[in-house]
């Protein structure tokens, strides 16, 4: 019990996490609370803090609208958030599309597809593509571009606020990720993915490498969506320092060595790494 | 034969040539499903909504109006609703908007796609002054207009007897019946579609539409001289080029076209 | 159309054969032979829904209505409708229509009544009704058993009731909803011209030109007479003026010239003011000529109490410490204290100081029944001294936002139109001064002013009590299904007429009750005192449509007794009921309404009721079949006194039946409904008007429901839809209400009358036009006879009371009352500080058990909403399309603020209409009624509204 607690805590922590924003803001539509209201592109937090996705912002801008106070003060604390706390924590910790697509990861990985599949036919700065991408459509469409089709939410949006076709998303991303690409959507595709990415660059919640203790057993390469990030591993001691991590723990709690763990970024490293 | 490697240069050049045709294929489809999902003017908008141009860059669709709705009217367009997505709208036939003094939807929203200085009024909070959309009255089947007493629509305006007035006329078939027909005046009514709701024939025979597509223009150039506040309409008047077929050449060109056909 | 031609020969072939040789042809086959030729069938009824009369054209197909068209041909509406009436084809098949009898059965399936509702047969349910009737006869005697009526029973079910209940159960216990309705329109009209009904017609819409609407949103309850008000509005706007006269704003106000809002009850002031006008201020506009020869004056009592219980009734009794007593709280009992005695108040003490009352007064209540006496038009002036301007202007204000001047030049405006000279003006009203507790008296006066002017029955002219059932007149009314009436306006108290109706039913002499008080108040109480134990519900919904509402409901769920209720619909009544019959709706039945302006209207049966529903005509004739002459001939007990100090009751009539040559087992239903005249009305179905139609209760018809003796019913064999009709029609012929022959109603849209030679009658009273007036005149040459022979016999004396006993005859002419204002019993005050009145809306009609089944209708308006002001709803703390709780003494319901919209009272007054069963707002309002006509107030009482 203790090594499933120990393998999976922080896997748990964000499924619960994940669940519990879901709840709370299905239940302000269902039941009216009033603890968080809306979701995931703006809401309000207790009925008060302003919070809004700064990336549907940056769209909206790039559209030519102009933003109201509310939203650039929303915009304003979810950018402060996860530049603390690492940007793409925002999608290990609280995207619902993070269950589907760890799903298909895990089923990928059951079902031995990885096998049959060697090397990725994509790359993973597609989403930086994308992104720039999806703000040239923004200014010349004058709307919010990628806002019209992110699966992330109509995911959301569906749960909150009722869900139609949206369960044709979630099942092309699950299939996708499955059966066309690993860590597909999340790691190549997702334009707000990226957009945590360029922002978790400066975050300071790290993972940590002990190069010390680690035995190359390579769980935590096998397990990680972002693999790339593990650079380091087995080679030298190091922090995580791509904004690509997407702070979800999973290498430090299927490391039985003690080689990762979480630490606050320290900048005199940062410089002297260089990264 | 035997492919030579292909340089640095070249493979660099390729790359991009590979990445810009990729994108620029994405970028059109893309671009083609949003103009496709954007182009739904015939959709009702929460008062207070910006320009439709506007409301579509500025909604963040983040559904705090609707949440702040009271009587459910309010719904965020799911994927199959064929409306743009995650944006808030109404179906008056459904669920109307009950016109709250308060306009709990409005004050909600974090970027202004609704705006509360359009429904203000001297500094407090105004509904009656929204702008959701006109009403339309097709006269064939609105049974008033047949001369059956009905009126439903008339009796359930919150602005009863300013957005829609009757019009009294003598039934002359009967010869001791009078017509009530409904008249809606387009420039108090709101479009709240309590009247759609409330139509009681099997379609409704009265119903709301976005203003613009409901309404004509006369245009700026001429005024009635006979009603004082249709005056104001000058404001947006100028002065404007006409061009019409036989006015698209330049004077001199015109005539220096040869003359044939008049002898 | 699938029927090929031989097919259509040998169905068309089969239904003349079946008819030839007299028997029933299947209504499927025949539907068949009509459909091959046009697939659809029109034929004429009128509508289901108000006092109109509006002509409507129904459409069957296969069987089933299936649409519905204004009649062009008829004279009211000319193929209009309102909404209710549009959709009259779609009333018929809602879901949940009842279709078997059902009963309240525990696990065995014995009778419970705490049981659940489960199917049972219709000879089961007739069991039950026999078996719990003769429980009640035994229990209390006829008294014990009592019919909820309706003015909108067809004239024919109304007359089988009425024989049933007062010939066979000897039983005065049957009162209409129509008591809700009219009755103090009703009164009125005896009081005043001795014989029920207006004198004037819709066609003084078109030749006045002046119509006042008082206590009427005509605009909504009457919208095809609205309509028509409307279009002579437009064709002469200048002179023609329309005066709106009611306690908030609503759609009448539109096309107003002048609204006149009031403070509720102040319309008794506004009466007598413009009377005082007339005598003091414009004598020279009294008609001394008219007066002189056709006009009486007359006074009352005025200590008459409220009509609510009185002191000492069961229910009311012991008076506990706290000051609640029996079933009544302390809340409820401080207004109903009130009936015993009241202090007078300083808004009635000038009106009433003409009869010796100053503020602060104790004025002892008593019981003086319809009481009046002659007095002097000088008493008459004396009475009239108090209502000055100023005087009325104060109290009537109805609102507390507009200018008392204003509002003074606005009543000066109105007494003038009255008084002008040759301006023509029509008064007309419904519930706002029939729902009154002084309802009676303010028809009264209404009659007064026209009376003085001259302007009452005559083309253009008159004072016109509309009606909101489709036959409060037709049937309620003129077939007598009050507790105190009989046909053509008899009385069961007059020996004479009780005797012509014996006589005329063929029943013996002594056998109708002498006693008819037990009107549907007193009904309702009488369950709640243990002494009815048996009632049934009849095309109506009283458990809805009574105010203080939970009492009869409690009463009738935890006391022992019987509830029977006969519906197409599950509402209330039916719910609270022990034993549901399912009805046939109206046009799966014969049937002839009588609406406001005195138009008798019939219709054929058009569809085969669905599943196993039956007429009410078919279930009271069913029932008169488990009675013989020994059951309920024999002596029988009444409650109270008579005036040598015996105890009432009914002498056994038996021997006297046997004389007629009945025996102790002839059945009701051989005596009352299957006797020889009976027989005598064929059926006939090769001729006009049956040939065609199905006629369930003569016939049976092709669903061979299994009747109350457990066999297939195959019909009566006889025409009784058109028995029933000619034998009440008999009653009323000869005096001065002259029917046409059953069958020249199917031929034409309606007669009004009294039809006399074949000629309908559009002014009564006036010899012009009145052939009763024109013979009464003959030698006097009088313009006017009000031959009505009621109360026509009166002692003389001043405002006080009687000073000499010897009583004038007063033939053929009419009465002026004195009758003074005087407050309701509840009015608000600090902790109740709201008006609440209650009414109806367009769309719905009346409980909604109909309407609130037809889609569009409710959608258009699914609930009933609390109209009320701006500032009010700041005031109390509630918004615009919130909830409120709006609460009385006796209960409180949850309704939606409104406002905006259709009805905008003034502060301090809140409208909830009733339709809406989830807003049961009766159980709110107060059962005071007109003491001397019983009709309930429902627009008066004082609430007080909070945040829900």
């Amino acid at each position: 019990m203790g090594t499933l607690w120990n393998n999976y805590r922080y896997l748990i922590l964000r499924r619960v996490t994940q669940i519990s924003l879901l709840v709370l803001y299905f239940g302000a539509n269902a039941w009216g609370w009033k603890i968080l209201m809306g979701n995931l592109s703006s809401s309000r937090f207790l009925n008060f803090v302003p919070m809004s996705d700064p990336y549907a912002a940056l769209q909206m801008l790039a559209a030519g609208a102009v933003l109201g106070a509310d939203l650039l003060i929303g915009v304003g604390v979810i950018t402060l958030f996860y530049l603390l706390i690492g940007g793409r924590a925002f999608c290990s910790w609280v995207c619902p599309v993070n269950i589907i697509t760890d799903t298909a990861n895990f089923l990928r990985r059951k079902l031995e597809i990885n096998r049959i599949q060697g090397k990725q036919p994509a790359t993973r700065d597609m989403r930086y593509w994308i992104l720039a991408l999806s703000l040239i459509i923004s200014a010349i469409m004058g709307v919010a571009a990628f806002e019209f089709i992110s699966p992330i939410s109509m995911v959301h949006r569906g749960i909150v606020f009722g869900l139609g076709f949206g369960w044709a998303a979630m099942l092309i991303i699950f299939l996708f990720d499955l059966f066309v690409l690993k860590d597909g959507w999340c790691g190549h595709i997702c334009p707000l993915g990226g957009f945590y990415s360029l922002l978790g660059k400066f975050s300071f919640l790290r993972v940590h490498h002990n190069e010390a203790n680690c035995t190359l057993c390579m769980k935590c390469k096998n397990v990680c969506p972002e693999h790339q990030v593990l650079h380091m591993v087995g080679k030298e001691s190091l922090p995580v320092l791509s904004g690509e991590c997407t702070n979800c723990a999973r290498c430090i709690e299927v490391c039985d060595d003690d080689a990762l763990e979480f630490s606050i970024r320290k900048l005199a490293q940062n410089k002297k790494t260089g990264e | 034969m035997k492919k030579q490697p292909l340089s640095d240069r070249r493979k660099f050049i390729l790359n991009m040539a590979r990445g810009v045709g990729l994108a620029s294929l994405g970028g059109f489809v893309w671009s083609a499903y949003v103009d496709e999902v954007t182009a739904s003017t015939l959709l009702l908008r929460p008062p207070g909504a910006i320009k439709e141009d506007d409301f579509l860059k500025t909604c963040i669709k983040c559904g705090l109006c609707v949440l702040a709705c009271p009587f459910d009217t309010l719904l965020l367009a799911k994927p199959g609703d064929n409306k743009p997505l995650g944006t808030p709208y109404f179906v008056p036939r459904e669920i109307p908007c009950y016109m709250c003094p308060e306009i709990p939807c409005v004050p909600v929203c974090p970027t202004g796609a609704l705006d509360e200085s359009s429904v203000t009024t001297n500094g407090k909070l105004d509904i009656n002054i929204a702008d959701m959309g006109v009403a339309v009255i097709d006269s064939q089947n609105c049974i008033a207009f047949w001369g059956i007493q009905c009126d439903a629509c008339y009796r359930a305006c919150p602005l009863l007897g300013e957005a829609i007035t009757i019009e009294y006329s003598k039934n002359e078939r009967t010869g001791k019946h009078a017509f009530m027909k409904p008249v809606i005046q387009n420039d108090i009514c709101t479009g709240c579609g309590l009247c759609e709701k409330a139509c009681v024939t099997e379609k409704a025979a009265i119903f709301v539409l976005p203003r613009e597509v409901a309404l004509g223009k006369a245009g700026d150039y001429y005024i009635k001289g006979w009603d004082k506040s249709d005056e104001k309409r000058l404001e947006n008047a100028t002065s404007q080029t006409t061009t019409t077929d036989i006015s698209k050449e330049s004077a001199v060109d015109s005539l220096n076209n040869d003359m044939k056909d008049l002898y | 159309m699938s029927l090929s031609r031989r097919e259509f020969l040998k169905s068309s072939a089969a239904a003349s054969a079946a008819a030839a040789i007299g028997m029933s042809v299947p209504s499927d086959v025949l539907a068949q032979a009509e459909s091959a030729e046009t697939n659809w069938r029109w034929d004429k009824a009128a509508c289901r829904f108000c006092g109109t009369g509006c002509g409507i054209m129904m459409a069957t197909k296969n069987g089933k209505i299936v649409a519905v068209k204004g009649d062009p041909a008829a004279p009211v509406n000319r193929g209009l409708n309102c909404i209710k009436g549009y959709f009259n084809a779609k009333i018929m098949y809602g879901a949940d229509r009842l279709t078997q009898p059902l009963l309240r059965v525990d696990a065995n399936g014995n009778f419970d009544k705490q049981g659940k509702f489960a199917p049972v047969s219709w000879k089961r349910a007739f069991d039950e009704m026999e078996l719990n009737i003769r429980k009640a006869l035994k229990h209390a005697g006829p008294e014990s058993v009592a019919v909820f009526a309706s003015g909108q029973y067809t004239v024919m079910e109304g007359y089988a009731a009425q024989k049933m209940m007062k010939a066979g159960f000897r039983s005065n216990a049957i009162d209409p909803n129509a008591r809700h309705c009219m009755a103090s329109a009703v009164v009125g009209f005896y009081q005043t011209f001795g014989i029920d009904e207006p004198s004037g017609c819709y066609d003084d819409i078109e030749l006045t030109d002046t119509i006042v609407s008082w206590g009427s949103n005509m605009a909504e309850m009457h919208p095809i007479l609205w309509s028509r008000v409307t279009d002579r509005k437009l064709s002469d706007p200048e002179r023609v003026k329309v005066i709106n006269m009611s306690t908030y704003r609503h759609r009448t106000s539109d096309l107003a010239d002048i609204e006149i809002i009031f403070s509720p009850n102040t319309d008794l002031a506004l009466w007598n003011y413009i009377a005082r006008e007339i005598v003091y201020n414009n004598p020279e506009s009294i008609d001394w000529d008219f007066v002189k020869k056709h006009i009486v004056f007359a006074a009352s009592p005025v200590n008459i109490g409220y009509g609510m219980r009185t002191a000492g009734e069961k229910s009311l009794t012991p008076v506990n410490p706290d000051g609640s007593a029996g079933k009544y709280s302390a809340l409820e009992m401080e207004i109903i204290n009130k009936e015993m005695k009241k202090v007078v108040s300083a808004k009635e003490a000038p009106a009433l100081k003409p009869y010796g009352y100053k503020e602060g007064d104790v004025m002892v209540n008593k019981d003086a029944g319809l009481k009046h006496w002659e007095i002097s038009f000088d008493d008459y002036k004396k009475f009239l001294e108090p209502y000055t301007l100023d005087y009325v202007a104060t109290i009537s204000k109805g609102n507390p936002d507009e200018d008392i001047n204003e509002f003074k030049k606005k009543l000066q405006t109105l007494a003038d139109l009255y008084i002008e000279k040759g301006r023509k003006v029509v008064s007309f009203w419904t519930m706002g001064m029939n729902q009154h507790t002084r309802g009676t008296w303010c028809n009264t006066l209404a009659y007064n002013v026209h009376f003085l002017v001259n302007k009452q029955a005559k083309p253009g002219d008159g004072a016109f009590s509309l009606t909101g059932q489709p036959s409060a007149c037709g049937t309620a009314r003129e077939v007598g299904t009050f507790c105190h009436r009989l046909p053509a306006d008899m009385m069961v108290a007059n020996p004479k007429h009780r005797e012509i109706t014996e006589n005329r039913w063929k029943v013996p002499k002594g056998t109708i009750n002498h006693i008819g008080n037990q009107h549907i108040m007193k009904i309702h109480r009488d369950i709640e005192d243990g002494v009815v134990k048996f009632a049934w519900v009849n095309v109506c919904n009283p458990y809805q449509d009574t105010a203080s509402a939970s009492h009869w409901i409690k009463a009738a769920r935890e006391m022992d007794n019987f509830i029977v209720t006969s519906d197409g619909y599950p509402g209330i009544s039916a719910k609270v009921s022990d034993l549901i019959l399912p009805s046939a709706m109206i046009y799966e039945k014969w049937g002839a309404y009588g609406n406001a302006e005195r138009r008798t209207q019939v219709w054929r049966q058009q569809v085969i009721p669905v599943g196993d529903a039956m007429s009410d005509t078919w279930q009271w004739v069913e029932l008169s079949k488990r009675f013989t002459v020994k059951d309920v001939w024999g002596a029988q007990p009444l409650r109270g006194k008579n005036d040598k100090g015996e105890p009432n009751s009914l002498p056994s009539v038996i021997e006297a039946a046997k004389a007629m040559g009945y025996t102790e087992d002839t059945t009701m239903y051989e005596i009352l409904f299957a006797n020889k005249e009976a027989q005598s009305y064929k059926v006939d179905l090769n001729s006009f008007p049956q040939q065609g139609y199905d006629n369930s209760e003569c016939n049976g018809d092709s669903r061979n429901v299994v009747g109350s003796d457990g066999k297939v019913f195959k019909g009566y064999g006889f025409m009784i839809h058109e028995y029933l009709f000619e034998e009440y029609a008999s009653f009323g012929r000869g005096h001065g209400h002259d029917l046409a022959p059953f069958i020249t109603y199917h031929k034409v849209r309606g007669l009004k009358w009294p039809v006399v030679d074949g000629k309908e009658t559009q002014w009564r009273f006036n010899s012009k036009y009145d052939p009763y007036a024109a013979k009464e005149t003959q030698e006097s040459g009088n313009s006017h006879a009000f031959y009505g022979t009621l109360a026509k016999a009166l002692p003389y004396g001043d405002l006080m009371g009687v000073t000499k006993a010897d009583k004038t005859g007063l033939a053929n002419k009419a009465k002026i009352f004195a009758r003074p204002y005087m407050d309701p019993p509840e009015m608000p005050d600090a902790k109740y500080p709201v008006w609440l009145s209650t009414g109806r809306v367009l769309e719905h009609w009346h409980s909604g058990t109909m309407t609130m089944r037809v889609p569009e209708l409710y959608r258009a308006v699914p609930e009933a909403l609390c109209y009320m002001h701006p500032e009010d709803a700041k005031t109390y703390d509630v918004k615009q399309g919130e909830l409120c709780w709006v609460e009385s003494r006796r209960g409180k319901v949850k309704a939606r603020v409104e406002t905006r919209g259709r009805n905008r009272p003034s502060r301090g007054l809140v409208f909830v209409p009733w339709f809406d069963e989830k807003v049961f707002i009766n159980k709110v309002c107060l059962d005071a009624t007109c003491p001397q006509s019983k009709q309930t107030d429902f627009k008066k009482c004082a609430v007080k509204i909070y945040k829900a």
